[in-house]
């Protein structure tokens, strides 16, 4: 039902869309969307935003109610500070205001804000195909879609109706005007089918808060691809010395130990490729996170080889991501950029710390590809 | 879709016009009601616009209604009733709710209507309100049409800022009665002298000191006067008065300004008029409307309008018990100089003079009394013991609310000091032309509680927008004295 206040309230939503927009960068780095993902919604917490006034702080002020209880008795606990002073929206206040949107209005948003532009498919991918549903019933068609039990059912109620149905000799005969055919349409499926794979290096070197910063950049880039295209399939891939494929909530938890060779989990990317997703007809993303600590430089070696052989010729973009940590060289990075030095396909970009994930997803996504 | 304007069916208006009889009967005076059956929907955007059907269009509105779907998806509220004071008045029921609650609600508003058609306090409100609601909504969507929705919504925001910027006594003060006719040729000033003997008249007051005299005069009557005369509570009326406001920014401000003062006695009289409808819908409903196979349900939903939670102040119950507290000492004769000065247990325990005043004297306070009065008055230490009543406050070291103190004079002041005012500060403007730089110069009268920083300077923003000149406040932070400025783009506080 149309309700007179729905423009109001649409204004509303605006204005805590703008306000989302102004803290997005905040939103981005601090992780915390991702534990309040529902199926298809995700709810940001933002600050209430309401007509400010001037009236009092309530620190301490409590109040006067009734009932039963001596001095000194709790009857409810505090709500966290709030004097008024200090940081303008720093902390959640009492007042929190749950929206929720929905993860293609949340990816329109870091699309707008991070001015990211959509992505353009390989050409022929933009294929459609178009496939026949049946979806409805119709009382014309031909004799191989007639739908047995409608056309009897209509039979029987055409006899009941006329009165010429018998209960004691059930006899129902069909006659032309009660044949039912199953009817059909066409349905336009778009092939535009995309793979990320992401890569993890897992290695002892990588802390927790490493892999915070992984976790936090691999979910807005799925957020962010999953609306660009319909069907997405992704793949998980850690690696210390060896490398397996792994599902999805295993890639955030492992913790492994042991040295670095990054070429293992190349040739398990390029293997993956080859085999399940041949480069005509997906778009391909894989991203490398990692402190750019490899075990020697002859697997580093091995490493440009395979990504020059196997892996860049078949993806759209293959995404670098380094993060610090305290042990690494971070040699990889440089490493890769020598090597493919005016390759459109390679982006390499250090994430320093959480602050810098929203800029290392616009080095990632910034393309268009 | 059309709104569907369900007027009641003939079985609940055959209710109403039952429950309207035993009420004239009680001698409850009110004017024509019309009930209007609304779905959850209509009725919490209905909550959202104030209990009216049409409203000036602004986010506000949308928030408060998100707030309350919300909490009715979650099963936080529900909207009970709802009523507009307004001749005649509308009231809405909520579709679907049981025959009980619909009764409970009927009787509940004839209350309310009784009350705004007599109190005291809304004998100036406009009783064609919404009419002139929707005359505001056309007029601010006229200026939206003519202006855009950005500049119209940034002005109303800044005026929605210093919505409670006035003076609720306004309406029954005369003021600026006939200004004295302004007279041609002020009369000469007698020059003050120091007292002496005619012989030592050149000595005591030599030509050089009535010259300075004489100049000290003429500079006084010179010195421009200062605006406002007195200090001014009526901050919008003052700046509609005095701001340099286009004529589309008046009318907002205007509009802001008369619907403020229009709502202003129901936060006024929350706890009375609560009290009395709730003392109301429950004599009705016990004594008269109720069928015996109702009186359990009725029974449950009245114990949950007034439940009392802890921490929670809940109107509805505390405007009950004191009324019918009152009711029970004018019944039993317990006032007076007699029962004032009696401090004998067992005598005051078993006072009853039989004069049957009670029901007389509640009709006066419902006609005389606002909250700050009724409290005042009546809210007597018997009362505060009988009912369990205690003040709380924020304990520092752990954070959590607990009970400080039992003592009547303390919990009577903190109910006080929460109702005056509507619990607000007192903000009043003392100069527009402040530092002789035509700033505009507010005072907050301080009374132990600091103002919420942050939205104090948001709304000095604000202010600043409408008097397009820098404006200053003082009040005191931590006990001591600040002036917070905002000068357009900058905030600076420092000790004033």
């Amino acid at each position: 039902m149309a309700l007179r206040i729905d423009p109001e309230h649409r204004r509303f939503r605006d204005i805590v869309r703008g306000k989302i927009r102004q803290n997005l960068r905040q939103y981005i780095s601090s992780g915390q969307l991702i534990g309040r993902k529902g199926k298809n919604v995700v709810s940001i917490p933002v600050p209430q935003i309401d007509v400010p006034r001037f009236h009092f702080g309530n620190q301490g002020q409590g109040g006067v109610a009734q009932g039963p209880g001596k001095v000194g008795d709790v009857i409810g606990p505090g709500q966290p500070d709030e004097d008024g002073a200090g940081k303008a929206g720093s902390e959640p206040g009492e007042h929190v205001l749950e929206v929720e949107f929905s993860l293609e209005e949340l990816a329109d948003i870091l699309g707008q804000e991070l001015a990211l532009p959509r992505i353009e498919p390989k050409g022929k991918e933009r294929l459609i195909t178009q496939r026949d549903r049946y979806v409805g019933i119709r009382r014309t068609g031909p004799e191989s879609l007639r739908h047995f039990k409608r056309t009897f059912r209509q039979a029987l109620r055409r006899q009941i109706m006329m009165g010429h149905y018998d209960p004691k000799r059930p006899l129902v005969v069909p006659v032309r005007e009660d044949r039912r055919y199953r009817s059909w349409k066409t349905v336009p499926m778009r092939q535009s089918n995309a793979l990320m794979v992401f890569i993890m290096d897992v290695s002892g070197s990588m802390g927790d808060e490493q892999k915070e910063i992984v976790r936090i950049e691999s979910f807005w880039i799925d957020t962010w691809l999953r609306a660009q295209y319909d069907g997405l399939e992704s793949r998980y891939i850690v690696h210390d010395a060896t490398a397996r494929a792994v599902d999805r909530d295993t890639f955030f938890r492992t913790r492994e130990s042991g040295g670095t060779m990054i070429s293992s989990a190349y040739r398990l990317c390029a293997k993956m490729i080859a085999e399940d997703f041949p480069a005509s007809e997906w778009n391909i993303y894989p991203f490398q996170f990692s402190d750019g600590d490899n075990w020697s430089s002859d697997d580093t070696s091995a490493c440009m080889e395979i990504l020059r052989r196997e892996i860049l010729p078949s993806v759209n973009l293959f995404c670098y991501g380094q993060v610090e940590s305290p042990y690494g060289t971070g040699q990889f990075i440089k490493d890769l950029d020598d090597a493919f030095k005016g390759e459109e396909r390679m982006v390499t970009s250090e994430i320093k710390s959480k602050d810098a994930i929203a800029d290392s997803i616009r080095t990632f996504l910034g393309k268009g590809k | 879709m059309q709104h569907r304007k369900s007027r009641l069916p003939a079985y609940l208006l055959d209710i109403q016009r039952e429950i309207e009889e035993y009420a004239r009967g009680y001698g409850l005076d009110f004017w024509d009601v019309s009930f209007e059956i609304l779905d959850y929907k209509r009725m919490q955007e209905v909550a959202a616009y104030g209990g009216f059907p049409v409203r000036y269009p602004h986010w506000r509105f949308g928030m408060d209604f998100d707030r309350l779907s919300k909490s009715h998806v979650y099963g936080l509220s529900q909207i009970y009733e709802m009523v507009i004071n307004n001749n005649p008045a509308y009231a809405y029921l909520l579709e679907g709710n049981s025959l009980v609650d619909q009764k409970m609600v009927i009787a509940h508003v004839l209350g309310h209507v009784d009350f705004f058609k007599n109190n005291y306090f809304f004998s100036r409100t406009n009783r064609h309100m919404i009419d002139e609601m929707a005359n505001h909504a056309t007029r601010v969507r006229r200026h939206i049409e003519r202006l855009g929705l950005e500049k119209v919504e940034t002005f109303l925001d800044s005026c929605l800022c210093l919505e409670n910027l006035f003076d609720p006594m306004s309406p029954f003060i005369v003021r600026h009665a006939a200004e004295p006719p302004p007279q041609e040729e002020t009369p000469p000033v007698e020059l003050p002298r120091l007292r002496a003997k005619g012989y030592m008249e050149r000595f005591i007051n030599p030509p050089e000191y009535l010259e300075k005299q004489r100049k000290k005069l003429d500079g006084e009557r010179d010195k421009p006067r200062k605006i406002p005369r007195e200090p001014e509570r009526d901050v919008l009326q003052f700046l509609l008065e005095h701001a340099p406001l286009e004529p589309w920014e008046r009318d907002l401000l205007s509009t802001v300004r008369e619907e403020a003062y229009y709502f202003a006695p129901q936060r006024q009289t929350k706890v009375l008029n609560e009290g009395w409808a709730a003392y109301w819908h429950s004599k009705l409903l016990t004594q008269k409307v109720l069928k015996p196979s109702e009186v359990i349900d009725y029974a449950d939903h009245n114990a949950g309008v007034l439940a009392s939670a802890p921490g929670r102040f809940n109107p509805y119950k505390v405007g009950l018990t004191l009324l019918r507290h009152i009711e029970e000492r004018w019944d039993k004769g317990r006032f007076g100089k007699e029962w004032n000065e009696c401090d004998d247990y067992d005598a005051r325990r078993t006072w009853d003079k039989r004069l049957g005043l009670g029901r007389q004297k509640i009709f006066e306070v419902r006609r005389l009394c606002d909250d700050v009065t009724f409290l005042d008055e009546y809210f007597t230490a018997d009362f505060c013991a009988e009912n369990q009543f205690f003040s709380f406050s924020r304990d520092e070291r752990s954070g959590n609310y607990e009970i400080d103190s039992r003592e009547f004079q303390k919990i009577k002041d903190k109910v006080l000091f929460q109702l005056t005012n509507f619990g607000e500060p007192f903000i009043s403007v003392q100069d527009a032309n402040h530092a002789n730089r035509g700033e505009l110069l507010l005072a907050h009268r301080h009374e132990g509680v600091d103002l919420h920083q942050d939205h104090a300077r948001a709304t000095l923003e604000a202010l600043a927008r409408i008097w397009r000149r820098p404006v200053n406040l003082h009040t005191m932070i931590h006990d001591k004295p600040r002036l917070l400025r905002y000068d357009g783009s900058a905030h600076s506080d420092e000790a004033g």
